[in-house]
Formats: structure tokens, C-alpha cells, sequence
């Protein structure tokens, strides 16, 4: 392979950036920590700052390496992900960020047990924040193992789970020095970085082509062996009416799924009131749509410079697309900067999920499940700091296990999860002050459980020859995605379940106090 | 009795969620309705706002409806903007194969366009937000004298 660039160099460039940012982490993090500074950063951030860090959450390898990746390998196909992750944000923005703001302090569950018994809906909200986190993390981890195949020409399978293990402990080791705060600061140097190497990137090829799109995608057809046809619609999802269907269905769960990932919610607690979380949805869109549109160059750049088929023989397949091009316009160096920029990118968003999984299980199971809301503040924390290093190792197995899928379609089930378990739920008791705890237990597990269903007994799972099992045929759900159904059927099931069981007239006050908390934000600090 | 039977005269119209009508809380509005209108307070003895008188004042009502006047409307419109690109890509495939400029074709154009719609969106929100709902939640504050 001659395009691995130089691994010592990637090597030294990764370790800079994560001596620094560790020393920041370090620096930022106070010494006595309250539960307040440990889950949200004392809510000190700014909006812009929150804004940033927002859309580094969501700029993820997914995003960044497979995206382009998946442009640069089925063109038209590819950049629809891109329009979903752009939208999805006016969904947080109009209907969850201020209300989540105002009526929450640390968690999902937080806000969904507001007005409900306390301990089922705080253990429901716990679960699918742990089952969707694990998803999104495998995603993850699965994108560290192919980027460490290209950039340090380690192609054994050993030697790529030592170091996505390596990947994997200097992650938890952001979350348990910096906490919220660190893992916050991280973030936004990585969104920085980020932004600017794909800027920087997209202007060169932009400026090579003589400004025209038209022309980088022009020469974009000559080296995909679908010729022009790569640039319409089907490349990747054909043309059976299965195909088009798992197609709606993917995109679906794609506008519905972002604003409700736990990791992202809980970035809306770092903020003092309702009005900054709306100006960093405001910055998260802006960035969000710099960043897509340089990943439509970048996605077809590599397709027009390094070609379709080179991409695919490379160690690590689409997830290469970016930084082989960047070897093919700036050589090693270049590979360097956004291989370490890359690694950067999974080690922040593996961070924030890691806070975001074992914030949800201390302070919603072990504080409130458990100790029925009688914790000790230091104690929980240290549950949380446990349950960090214990989530680290799940992942690092998980990574492992999945190394070699594309990351931008394990992301898209990890989507499916959140829009099915946590966006019901949380429009309805947002929203419908009728909506009790009943309703709120079925639209969950609901959601959550015929989302996994759907997802074991799809494709992607058995029978076919890219399903994980390929060996055996237990499928019998037709699509690969199953957004489509799972996300209208936890809104039936919130529906339904809270019509047919007794209203909580005892829960009153709080829905009051909720609905006035929600919208005016008055009284949401006491 | 001003502030409480105002808020009577407005429960009637408010808007509701399906199957909620059936359940509203007499009792605390009726407890409220003996207050003297003069010295109304919206705060405990203890400190606590009492979130069902504010919920109840013509300020959060007010605020309750520009909300949702704006947030569902624009949920719906661009969620089928959406929905609209996202069926013609999959069942409208020679029609987006368009070519519009150079070999980029309409359908490209028409993701590009969902970016200038999100991004139109979002700033008509965060004006909309800053000049018709900022304003109200201090009127409301005010009222009160519930601080955020």
C-alpha cells in the first residue's frame, strides 16, 4: 500500500493533540466536583461555545469519515445522509432544546420522569439511553479500527484491537479528569480542528477544478465504474420497491434521530437558561452546514482524484475516502493533520458518550432507582466515574466485534433507536399534559423494543451476504432500517397506552409547574 | 377576584391536547379564587412559584400560543419540504436526474435547498423567539415575580 503515508508521523501528530488536550482537560477541571460540574460543566458554557461543542458532537468519524466516504463510493446516495444530519437540527431547535433546558438538570430521564412515578420511568429513560449509546459507540469504535488500518498500515486484526483498545482508554481518561467540563473543551478544539481542515480542503479542490463544482463531479464520473449515473439517485439503494422503502425509512430515522441522542440532550444542560441552548442550536446549524457542504467536494473530490475502486481496495474501504485524498493533495503531512484530526474526532464523541451512559445510569439508576433520590452527591459521582470505566470496556469489546462496517449505517440504527425510545416521549410530556406514566413506559419500551426487534430479524442481522450472520436466515423484516415503523409505533403506544389508563390527578401540580417551566423558562432554576 | 376569573374566563378557550378535557383541576382554582386580588401572589409562603395560578394568567397563555403558533406550523413545513425531497429521490428518479447545471441536476440542487430552508428556519426562530417570546416571559417574570 503505498498510501499510508508516513505512521510515525500520523503516530506523533495523534500523540500531540492528546497531550494537549489532556493538559487542557486538566486544567479545566476543578478539584472539589460537585454533581452539577461533573454531568453539565456547572452550566458555565456559552451558547456559541455549547454550539460548537453541539455540532462536534454530532461531527463524528460517522459523519466526517463516512460521508464522504459514502459520497465518494455512491455519489447521489451518499450526500442524502448529509441533508437528513442538516435538518434534523430544527427539530432540536424548534421543539426540545428550551423545553428540555427548562425542565431538566443532568439526563433524559431528568425531563421524562418530571411528572411521573419517579423509579420505572427513570429506569425505562436509563435503559434506552444505555442501549442507544452502545450502538452509537460500536459505530464509533468500528471507524477508529479502519482508520488505524489505513494510517498505520496495521493490518492485522490483533494489532488493530490493541490500539482500538489504546483509543479507548485515553477516552475514559478525558471523561474521569475532565468530566463534562473537559469532555466539553475537547469537543470544541475537535470542531474547530475539524471545520478547518474541511474548509482548507474543499477550497484547494474547489480551486484546482477552477471553482466549479460541476467540474469536480464531471471528473468525479470518469473514475466510478457507474459512470454519470453515480451522481443520480439508486447507486446505493437500487431500484426494488424494498430498496426505495428502506431508503424512506433511513431518512426518517436520520431527521428524527440527532436531537434525540442522549449525548447530544445533555449538552443542552451545559448552558445557563433556555435562551443560550437556542443560540447553540442556532451555531450548531451554522456549522453543520459549512461542514456538509465541504463534505459534498471532499466526498466527490476523492471520487474525481483517488477514484472509486482505490477507495474500496484500501485498507479500511469508504471510511478512507477523506484521508487518502488528503495524502493525494498534501501528501503525508496533510494525512497526518486529518488522520490525527479524525482520531481526535472519535475520541471526543466517544467521550461524550461515555459521560452521557454513566451520568444516565448514576444518576438516574443508582441515585434515584436505587437509592430513591437519597444519594449522596459524592458518592454518585463515584458510581458515575465507575460506570465510565466500565462503559469504556464495553465499547472497546464492541469496536472490536464490529470493526469493519460502514460507520455512517450502524450510526443510522443507533438513530432509529433514539427517534423511537426518546422522541415520542418527550414531545408528549413536553407537549400533552394527559400524557402519565403509563403512556410514558409503553412509548419507551415501546419504541425501544420493536426498534431492536425489527433490527434482529432485519437483514442486517442474517441472510444475506453483508448481514452479520451471514451464515444463517432468521430474517423476516424486509427493511435494513426500520425507522419506518418503530417511530410511528412508539407514538401510537405513548398515545394509546395514556387514553386507556386512569389520568395521575395526583401529578397536578407538577404538570403544571412542568408546562410553565417548559415554556417560560420562570422558575426553572429553583 | 380579577386575576382568577380571567383565568376561568380563558380555560375555556384554551387550547387542548386530545382527550385532556375532561380532566382539569377544580379544586386549586377554586382555592385560588378567594385570594384578594390586591395582595395575589404567585409564590408560596415557602419560596415555590404556584405554577397553576401562573399557568392560568393571561401573560403565559399568551406566551403559550405564539409558541405553538410558530414551533408545530414550522415543524410541519419542513418536515415535508423534507419528505417531498426525500420521496422524489426514491420515486421520482429520471426527474431528479435532471441536469440543471453542468452535471450537477436538480436533485442535488433540491438537498442544497433543504440546507437554505434549515438555515431560513432557524434564523426566522431565533428573531421570532427574540422579539416575541423574550419580551413575554419577562412580562410573565414580571408579573409574577418568579425570576427564571
Amino acid at each position: 500500500m503505498p498510501t499510508t503515508g508516513n505512521p510515525v508521523l500520523n503516530l506523533s501528530v495523534f500523540a500531540v493533540f492528546v497531550l494537549i488536550t489532556l493538559y487542557i482537560v486538566y486544567r479545566a477541571s476543578s478539584r472539589n466536583v460537585t454533581a452539577s460540574d461533573y454531568y453539565a460543566a456547572g452550566s458555565s458554557f456559552t451558547g456559541a461555545q455549547n454550539g460548537v461543542a453541539l455540532s462536534g458532537d454530532f461531527l463524528s468519524a460517522a459523519s466526517f469519515l463516512g460521508i464522504s466516504g459514502g459520497i465518494a463510493a455512491h455519489g447521489y446516495d451518499g450526500f442524502l445522509y448529509s441533508v437528513g444530519w442538516v435538518v434534523a437540527w430544527l427539530v432540536g431547535l424548534l421543539l426540545i432544546a428550551e423545553g428540555l433546558r427548562n425542565t431538566g438538570r443532568f439526563t433524559v430521564g431528568d425531563v421524562l420522569a418530571f411528572r411521573m412515578r419517579q423509579r420505572p420511568v427513570r429506569a425505562a429513560a436509563a435503559n434506552a439511553t444505555l442501549v442507544i449509546s452502545f450502538f452509537y459507540m460500536i459505530a464509533q469504535m468500528a471507524g477508529a479500527g479502519g482508520l488505524i488500518a489505513l494510517l498505520l498500515n496495521v493490518t492485522s486484526k490483533w494489532g488493530q484491537a490493541i490500539l482500538i483498545a489504546l483509543v479507548g482508554m485515553v477516552m475514559v481518561l478525558y471523561v474521569l479528569i475532565g468530566g463534562m467540563k473537559g469532555t466539553t473543551w475537547v469537543q470544541i478544539i475537535k470542531a474547530v480542528l475539524l471545520l478547518l481542515c474541511v474548509t482548507l480542503m474543499s477550497v484547494f479542490l474547489l480551486g484546482k477544478f477552477g471553482f466549479s463544482l460541476s467540474a469536480i463531479m464531471a471528473q468525479a464520473t470518469e473514475n466510478n465504474k457507474l459512470g454519470e449515473a453515480v451522481l443520480d439517485p439508486g447507486a446505493k439503494y437500487g431500484f426494488s420497491a424494498m430498496s426505495k422503502l428502506d431508503f424512506v425509512s433511513l431518512a426518517l430515522s436520520l431527521v428524527l434521530g440527532i436531537a434525540s441522542l442522549p449525548h447530544v440532550l445533555m449538552r443542552f444542560y451545559t448552558v445557563p437558561n433556555a435562551a443560550e441552548a437556542r443560540r447553540s442550536v442556532v451555531w450548531a446549524t451554522w456549522t453543520m452546514v459549512i461542514f456538509y457542504l465541504c463534505t459534498l467536494v471532499i466526498g466527490f473530490g476523492a471520487m474525481a482524484l483517488v477514484g472509486t475502486d482505490k477507495i474500496a481496495a484500501a485498507p479500511g474501504g469508504e471510511n478512507s475516502a477523506a484521508p487518502l485524498l488528503a495524502f493525494e493533495i498534501g501528501g503525508e503531512v496533510l494525512l497526518g493533520l486529518v488522520s490525527a484530526v479524525a482520531f481526535a474526532t472519535i475520541l471526543a464523541v466517544v467521550a461524550g458518550l461515555t459521560l452521557a451512559a454513566s451520568a444516565s445510569f448514576a444518576h438516574d439508576v443508582y441515585a434515584n432507582v436505587i437509592k430513591r433520590g437519597n444519594a449522596e452527591p459524592r458518592r454518585e459521582i463515584r458510581v458515575a466515574r465507575l460506570t465510565a470505566v466500565v462503559v469504556g470496556i464495553l465499547s472497546i469489546i464492541g469496536g472490536i466485534a464490529a470493526n469493519g462496517q460502514n460507520v455512517a449505517f450502524l450510526v443510522s440504527l443507533a438513530l432509529a433507536l433514539a427517534a423511537s425510545a426518546n422522541l415520542s416521549t418527550i414531545l408528549y410530556t413536553i407537549f400533552w399534559r394527559r400524557f402519565n406514566t403509563t403512556g410514558t413506559l409503553w412509548s419507551i419500551y415501546g419504541g425501544l423494543g420493536s426498534c431492536l426487534v425489527l433490527i434482529i430479524f432485519s437483514p442486517v442481522m442474517s441472510g444475506v451476504k453483508t448481514s452479520i450472520f451471514p451464515d444463517v436466515d432468521f430474517a423476516w423484516f424486509p427493511l435494513g432500517n426500520p425507522g419506518l415503523v418503530s417511530i410511528p409505533f412508539s407514538f401510537l403506544c405513548g398515545f394509546l397506552a395514556t387514553i386507556f389508563s386512569k389520568p395521575e390527578p395526583e401529578m397536578a401540580a407538577k404538570a403544571a409547574e412542568m408546562e410553565v417551566r417548559a415554556i417560560s423558562g420562570i422558575g426553572a432554576r429553583t | 377576584m380579577g386575576a382568577a376569573h380571567e383565568g376561568q374566563g380563558y380555560m375555556t378557550k384554551a387550547m387542548r391536547s386530545p382527550g385532556e378535557a375532561q380532566h382539569e383541576y377544580r379544586e386549586i382554582r377554586g382555592f385560588a379564587s378567594f385570594d384578594d386580588p390586591e395582595t395575589l401572589s404567585y409564590i408560596h409562603s415557602d419560596g415555590t412559584p404556584k405554577f397553576e395560578l401562573i399557568r392560568q394568567t393571561e401573560e403565559f397563555r399568551t406566551l403559550r400560543r405564539r409558541l405553538t403558533t410558530f414551533v408545530f406550523p414550522m415543524t410541519a413545513l419542513f418536515l415535508a419540504s423534507y419528505l417531498t425531497f426525500v420521496l422524489l429521490s426514491a420515486y421520482a428518479k429520471d426527474f431528479v436526474s435532471t441536469k440543471v447545471i453542468g452535471v450537477i441536476n436538480l436533485g442535488i440542487l433540491l438537498g442544497l435547498g433543504q440546507f437554505v430552508t434549515s438555515i431560513i428556519i432557524t434564523l426566522g426562530y431565533a428573531r421570532y423567539a427574540k422579539r416575541r417570546l423574550d419580551p413575554q416571559r419577562k412580562l410573565l417574570a414580571e408579573k409574577t415575580g418568579v425570576e427564571e
